[in-house]
This record gives C-alpha cells, structure tokens and sequence, in this order.
C-alpha cells in the first residue's frame, strides 16, 4: 500500500467509528423486533451533508481537477459554469467522504479490466483513482508541455489532453486514463446540478442556467402551461442564497 | 452456533411489496407471521419527507434506498466466453433495500400484463410456427382470468388512476382497447395530462392509434383504501423513481398496508436481520424454517411451518441457490431449473425537441403518461416480422432531475461549450417517446453461483450471464421506428433516435425489471414453482415476485407481480391450510 493508501485507510478506520456512533443515534430500529409503527418523534433522517473542513485534494491536485471542470462545463456567454459553481469542492467533499473511499461499493478483488459493459473494475475506489490519474496527468503535461501543470496550458490545449484521455489515446501508467474521464465528467455534472448542501451548484448556477426549480414537491397549479415557459425561481433544501442573515 | 427462537407459523424473507401482501392476507387467516427484513426500517416522515425528498445526488447517485453493493452485489458477464465481474456499483437497475424496498422508490407505472402474455408460448407457437431454437418461452401455467379479481384488488388497494378501456367486455372510449376484460373500472379517474403527453396523444391519434391514459400509483385525487388507509393527492414534483414520497400520493406498502398490518398482535418485523438459509428436515421435502444474521452478527434459527421468499427476483433465486433448493440450471446441458430464463426489459426512445414550446417536465410525475399498446405483446400480427412479442409506446414525463435527465440534439458533444449550450436551450423543451419492450427467455441467459466472488458473510455472489437476443434486438429496431413515425408528428423541431443496440450494457440505468430464475408453470419438468408459487421440491416452501415470470412481457411487472402474491395467498388461505401438502400433483 503506497502513503496515499495508508492516508486513505486510516480515514476509513476513522470514519468508520464515527458513522457507527452516529447509526447509534440516528436508526434506534438496528436489528430490533417491531410491532406497530416505530416512529420517533425529531429523528428525521437528514442528509449527510459534508464537513467543509474534510477535503482530500492536495492544492496541485485542486487546481488540476478545478481547470478540468472548468473545460467539461466552461463559463462563457451562455452562462456561468463548474467554475462559478464551485464544482472543484463539491468533487473535493465528496472524495473526502465515503463516496471518495467506496464505501457502497463492492472493493474486494480480484480485479481485473473487464469490458465496457461491466463497469467500474479499478481497484482503487474514486479517491484512490483521482489521486494515481491526476499525477499520470500532471507527469504526462509537465513532461510534453515544457513542464507545465494542466492547469497552467491554454484552454485549447487542454481540451486536446482531456479528449485524448476520453478516447483511451493518451494512457496512464497503472490507470486507465478513459475510466479516470469518465468519473470526473459524471462527478462534475453532479456537482453542477446536485442541491448546493453538498458544496457545488454554488448560488444555484447549475439550475438557473437550465431553469429547473430545484427541490420544490408542488406543481399542481403549473399542469395546465400548455408548452408555454415556466419561469420558476429554484429553491434548494436549505433555501435559497439570498435568505441567509450575515 | 445458532440460537433457536420460538417457532412462527409463517416466515417472509424479505419485507417489500409482496411481503406486505402476504403478511397481510395470512395475518388475516389467524396465522402468526414474521417477517424478516435486512435492511432498515424506513416511514415518510422519518426517511422521506417533502423537506428531505427532493435530493437527486443523495437518493439515486449515491444510492441511498438500494441494496448496499459493498455488502453484495452480483456479479455479470454478456456470455459464457467472458469472466464475470462484480457491478461494483447498481447501474443498469437498482434493486432497494430495507421495509417497503424496491416499492418505496418506484414509479408506480401499474399494468396488468395481456391474457396472451400469460400463454406466451402455446399462442405464438399456434399462430406463428414453432419457437426458433434456443427460446425456451413457456407458458405461465396461470391465466389472465384466474388473475383477474386480484389485478383489481391490487389496483383498489393502491387506488389506481386509470381508464378502462374493456369493462366486462365491453370496450371503453379512452381506455386501452387491448386490455384483458376487467371486472371493474380503476378506482380513479387517470391523472391529469401535461402539453407532452398531449402532443403524443393528438400524434398517435392521427395515425390512427388509441391513445391512453398510463395506470398509475400517483394519486388522481385524495383516496382511502379497502383497509381503510388514505392517501393524498399527487403534487406532480418529479421524484418518484429513485426516491421515497414525501407525500403519501404515490402507493408503497407503508401508505396502503402498513399502518393496519403493523398493529396486528399476530405480526412481527425483524429489521436489519438477513436470511442466510433456507432450513429443511433430513428428508429435504420439508422447510423447517430459516437460519438468519443480525446487524450484530449474531446467528438465529427462526423455526416456521411455511417459509415465503419475498425478497427481490435475484436474491430468491439465489437464497434457493444457497440452500440447495432444487438443481441449478446448467446451459451445456439443460438440466436444471433454478436460474434459468432470467430475462429483462430491452427499452428505446426517441425524443422530441421543440423549438418554442416548452415542456416544463419539471411538472411531473412517475406514472404521469399517454400509452399506446397496438406494438405490444400479440396485439398485431407478427407474421414475417422475426420475433414475438412487444412492447407499450408511452410519453412519459417523470422527472427533471437534472443530473439524470438532460437531452441533448443529435450530434452534440458530451462535454464542453456545445454540450453545455445544448443542455441550457432543451432541458425544458424537450420529451421522448419510450419503447417498453418484452423480453424472451433464451437458453444462454441465466443466473448462477459466481465461481469467485463472495458477499460480507463469504457466500458466493450470484453471477448473471445476460445479453440481448436475436427476438429482442428485432422487436426493439419495430418499435423503435413505430416511436419515430409518432415522435416526428408531435410538433417538434427535431427527433433523435436512442435505438437498443449492441451487447447489453449492465451500467446505464434502464429498468428495475429483473425476472425469472425461480419460473413457474406446469409441471417440476419445467419450472421452480407450480401455479400457486409453491415449490415443487418442498411443498412448505413459496416464491414469490417477477423471478416467477417464464419470461417479461412488455409492461412494468409490479400491477402482474401483486396480482400473482394476492393469487398464491388465497390458495394458501383456502386450500393449503386445510390440506398442507402439494396443491398441483407432479
């Protein structure tokens, strides 16, 4: 296991103890008998929204994987982009929760490639994954571009790394640079359009640029709009930016 | 070392909709039941709130109402050349997990499946010729008559919203003109339309089809239930597939049985506790009961006159699998049975994009759809079309929820500025027309014990060997191009066609329609289960849910999965208690 790994591992250890205190408190039924509707007044099962303080990029990495969102989803005349909605934070926090460390996914080996239709095979769960590909990545830049970061190439330039790691023409030592695309392009769409609580969609820029209303459960009074535009301000399930006092 | 519990008349493996079915039905008839639950329990107000609901990332891309994949998942391959690795994570279908499971987060599509679905193989094989080598479709051994009274005791139950359209025979305007004779009209009126649905509608219409309204499980209109449960009306808010209601509109076991059947003193639930085996005496003809794990670890034998798998269609087959219940089917030579015929739902669409009108799917709802059926099953004739089977055209509009739903033209890149303006100028102007499409058993897609992987208690995964078919692939391109001929008169500015085609891909999501693999019919020769769902093997022992299915039909299994349970509880209630033993002689 390489350092990265072992960082990795202690965190899960760690984190693990703290989820299993939390289950404690928040799910009363563990393994227990019921008869009659278990319901307990204040235990709503809330989100588990990340802790701002627990990130997993280093600040190289950070810059790489922000300047890569920000080519899969750019800022131009149509509207603001991954850049504007914080999406490099959202993949952060996410890499630094259980999602990052695959705790819902099945991890044992062994492994091997497998073909297209059988999905995800890395060994490495999605953290373990962004870290190898995102230093595949700056080697390869640095060693054909004069020794330059990703984040530090013209826009044009990086558009022709990204789709050659898209196509499988520019390969990794040790990972596969088309799963390592796929997962930033599916991460940095989540984190364009997911509910701001998860740290991306800041000011909600992903929902206004496409018009969704967010996380609103009553439409009755919209059903007859026969084609015509809806223009429905989005609320998110914390509210909206502009409620927050100082 | 196992500790011994109190024996129990009943026990149900798994607690999702046909577990509560059955609870309810045999609770009913005196007897003493428990059911056993590996997952959590879960109610709407703790779980799935309106303030909680609405949360895209949490609820489908983490996963959170599925089975936890790190605990188990399956493992899949396209065909028996290839190794077969595990889904390291749900894609192509999500089974759930914890009370109410896959029925919390579905879409509450509710069909009743065609009386020729159910003698899938004798009907084609009179009108068309024999079936072509390797389809191993078999009749079900059960009728669409038979199934009747508990296809409209289910649909009350739920308080479908719907249109006849045969009511005892006779047809009914705006209904569905192919459906079986329905003893009675659904027990409200369908749900209100939206400009897509219209537009499909006036479409199909003009090319001389019969439009309908789509059966749903979202409520039309406040309603109460036979138990006297109530639910509230639909507010149209776009999470339903994926996730919980916040809003007692859409009918899962905890808004229509739950509320009566857990006060029951003759009920029990044990939460977070996983069935390991399937107990039987030393003659194997006889369950004893159940070997079940706690969250803890601990290991209990639950001793049970009759042992009921309620669990998901994969994990019945496989919990059979595990406990040596019958002989798992072999493809090289034929022989077994639990396992074989695993089929699917082979899907397509094709969307519509308008230029200045604006279909706000947003306003949606999971079983909010106009549907056509003259494509599916034997509704038209076949002869020189190279498959059986079809499917349901419908225009749907379930949801915008952004990270999933966001179409895009034909030829727009999947990244970068043209994607990116590609998304903002269709989200709220674009629909589809989807293809719903039967699946046929052939002899190569099955499921087994994976050689290789093992679950957190180290038994085997199940393995899946599954890839689309010669039927499928031909019935999938006809329907398809009837979708085109509707999509391109719906008013739009363009069309693009989302055919099925290559090998089956286990990973974009399509369908929770798993079936077959424990199959029913007429004799031990040919199926897991006879036409009660009671094992062949161990007469005390019975199956329920889609594993049942000889092979899918082109329709969303749950309405024909209810029916069959309400169908199996009745023959244990009045048949089987009196005279416990086989209800079919071999």
């Amino acid at each position: 296991m390489d350092a990265g790994g072992a960082i990795l591992a202690t965190r899960r250890q760690f984190i693990h103890s703290i989820m299993l205190a939390s289950a404690a408190i928040a799910a009363p039924a563990f393994g227990r008998t019921i008869s009659g509707i278990p319901w307990v007044p204040g235990l709503a099962d809330r989100p588990a929204v990340p802790d701002p303080a627990r990130t997993f990029f280093t600040a190289a990495e950070r810059a790489c994987v922000r300047a890569i969102s920000a080519r899969l989803i750019p800022s131009d005349d149509t509207g603001p982009g991954a850049d504007e909605a914080d999406v490099v934070t959202f993949i952060d926090r996410q890499l630094a929760g259980f999602y990052g460390r695959g705790e819902r996914w099945y991890m044992k080996g062994p492994f091997s490639e497998g073909t297209d239709e059988q999905g995800y095979q890395s060994e490495s769960p999605p953290a373990g994954l962004y870290r190898k590909a995102l230093a595949a990545l700056d080697a390869h830049c640095r060693g054909s571009h004069d020794g330059k970061a990703f984040d530090e190439l013209d826009a044009g330039v990086q558009d022709d790394i990204l789709a050659a790691m898209e196509d499988g023409e520019l390969e990794f030592e040790g990972v596969a640079a088309p799963a390592f695309f796929a997962l930033v392009l599916e991460n940095t769409i989540e984190g364009f359009f997911s509910d701001p609580i998860y740290g991306g969609n800041r000011d909600m820029a992903g929902w206004r640029l496409v018009g969704f209303p967010g996380a609103r459960y009553d439409y009755r009074d919209y059903l007859d709009h026969d084609g015509k535009r809806l223009d429905i301000p989005p609320v998110g399930l914390a509210g909206r930016p502009e409620w927050k006092t100082p | 070392m196992a500790r011994k519990l109190p024996p129990v008349d009943v026990v149900l493996v798994g607690f999702g909709w046909t577990g509560a079915i059955m609870a309810q039905e045999l609770t009913e008839a005196g007897l003493e039941v428990l059911a056993l639950e590996r997952g959590g329990w879960r109610d709407t107000p703790t779980h799935f709130p309106p303030t909680l609901a609405p949360d895209e990332l949490r609820f489908y891309w983490r996963h959170e109402m599925f089975q936890d994949t790190a605990r188990e998942t399956l493992t899949f391959r396209n065909n028996a050349s290839q190794t077969a690795l595990p889904m390291r994570r749900w894609g192509s279908f999500l089974p759930g997990s914890g009370v109410g499971a896959s029925g919390v987060h579905w879409n509450g599509q509710t069909f009743r499946f065609l009386p020729s679905d159910f003698i899938a193989a004798s009907r084609n094989a009179d009108r068309y010729g024999p079936l072509p080598d390797g389809m191993t479709v078999q009749d079900y051994g059960v009728t669409y008559d038979e199934l009747e009274p508990h296809f409209d005791r289910f649909e009350k139950l739920c308080g479908i919203a719907g249109k006849a359209g045969n009511l005892r025979g006779a047809l009914q305007a705006g209904g569905n003109p192919f459906e079986g004779r329905r003893s009675d009209e659904y027990p409200n009126p369908p749900m209100e339309m939206t400009f897509a649905q219209k537009q499909f509608g006036a479409a199909a219409a003009e090319l001389g089809l019969k439009p309908f309204p789509a059966p749903s499980a979202n409520m039309s209109r406040p309603y109460t239930n036979p138990l006297g449960v109530q639910l509230a009306p639909c507010t149209y808010c776009g999470f339903c597939e994926k996730y919980g209601c916040g809003n007692y509109s859409k009918a899962i076991p905890q808004t229509t049985i739950l509320p009566v059947l857990m006060g029951k003193p003759n009920f029990t639930l044990k939460t977070h506790n996983e069935v390991l085996e399937i107990r039987r005496d030393s003659s194997g003809r006889r369950a004893t009961g159940v070997t079940h794990v706690d969250v803890h670890g601990e290991v209990f034998e639950q001793p049970a006159g009759i042992v009921i798998l309620c669990a998901y269609p994969l994990q019945n087959a496989r919990l059979m699998m595990l406990s040596g219940i019958g002989r798992t089917y072999d493809p090289r030579s034929g022989e077994g049975l639990v396992g074989k015929n695993y089929c699917y739902q082979v899907v397509s669409s094709v969307d519509v994009f308008y230029e200045d009108r604006y279909t706000n799917q947003f306003v949606g709802a999971g079983a909010l759809g106009m549907v056509i059926d003259e494509y599916n099953g034997d509704n038209f004739d076949h002869a020189g079309l190279g498959f059986i089977g079809g499917g349901y055209l419908a225009c749907w509009t379930t949801n915008a929820r952004p990270i999933e739903t966001h179409r895009t033209p034909e030829g727009t890149p999947e990244w970068g500025a043209g994607w990116k303006k590609a998304v903002k100028e269709n989200f709220l102007k674009s629909t589809s027309v989807s293809t719903h499409g039967a699946s046929m058993a052939y002899a190569q897609n099955h499921l087994d014990l994976d050689p290789t992987y093992t679950d957190v208690y180290g038994r085997p995964l199940l393995r899946m060997t599954y890839d689309f078919t010669p039927n499928d692939r031909a019935m999938t391109a006809y329907l398809t191009d009837r979708a085109r001929e509707i999509a391109a008169r719906m008013g739009g500015r363009e069309i693009k066609v989302n055919s099925r085609e290559g090998a089956y891909d286990s990973m974009p999501y399509q369908t929770t329609h798993n079936t077959g693999g424990t199959i029913m019919g007429s004799t031990p020769q040919n199926s897991v289960v006879n036409r009660y769902l009671q094992s062949w093997d161990v007469p005390n022992l019975f199956v329920m849910g889609a594993g049942v299915f000889p092979q899918n039909a082109g329709y969303n299994p749950t309405g024909t999965v209810a029916a069959l349970t309400y169908w199996a509880a009745e023959a244990i209630r009045s048949r089987y208690l009196r005279d416990p033993g086989p209800m079919v002689q071999a």
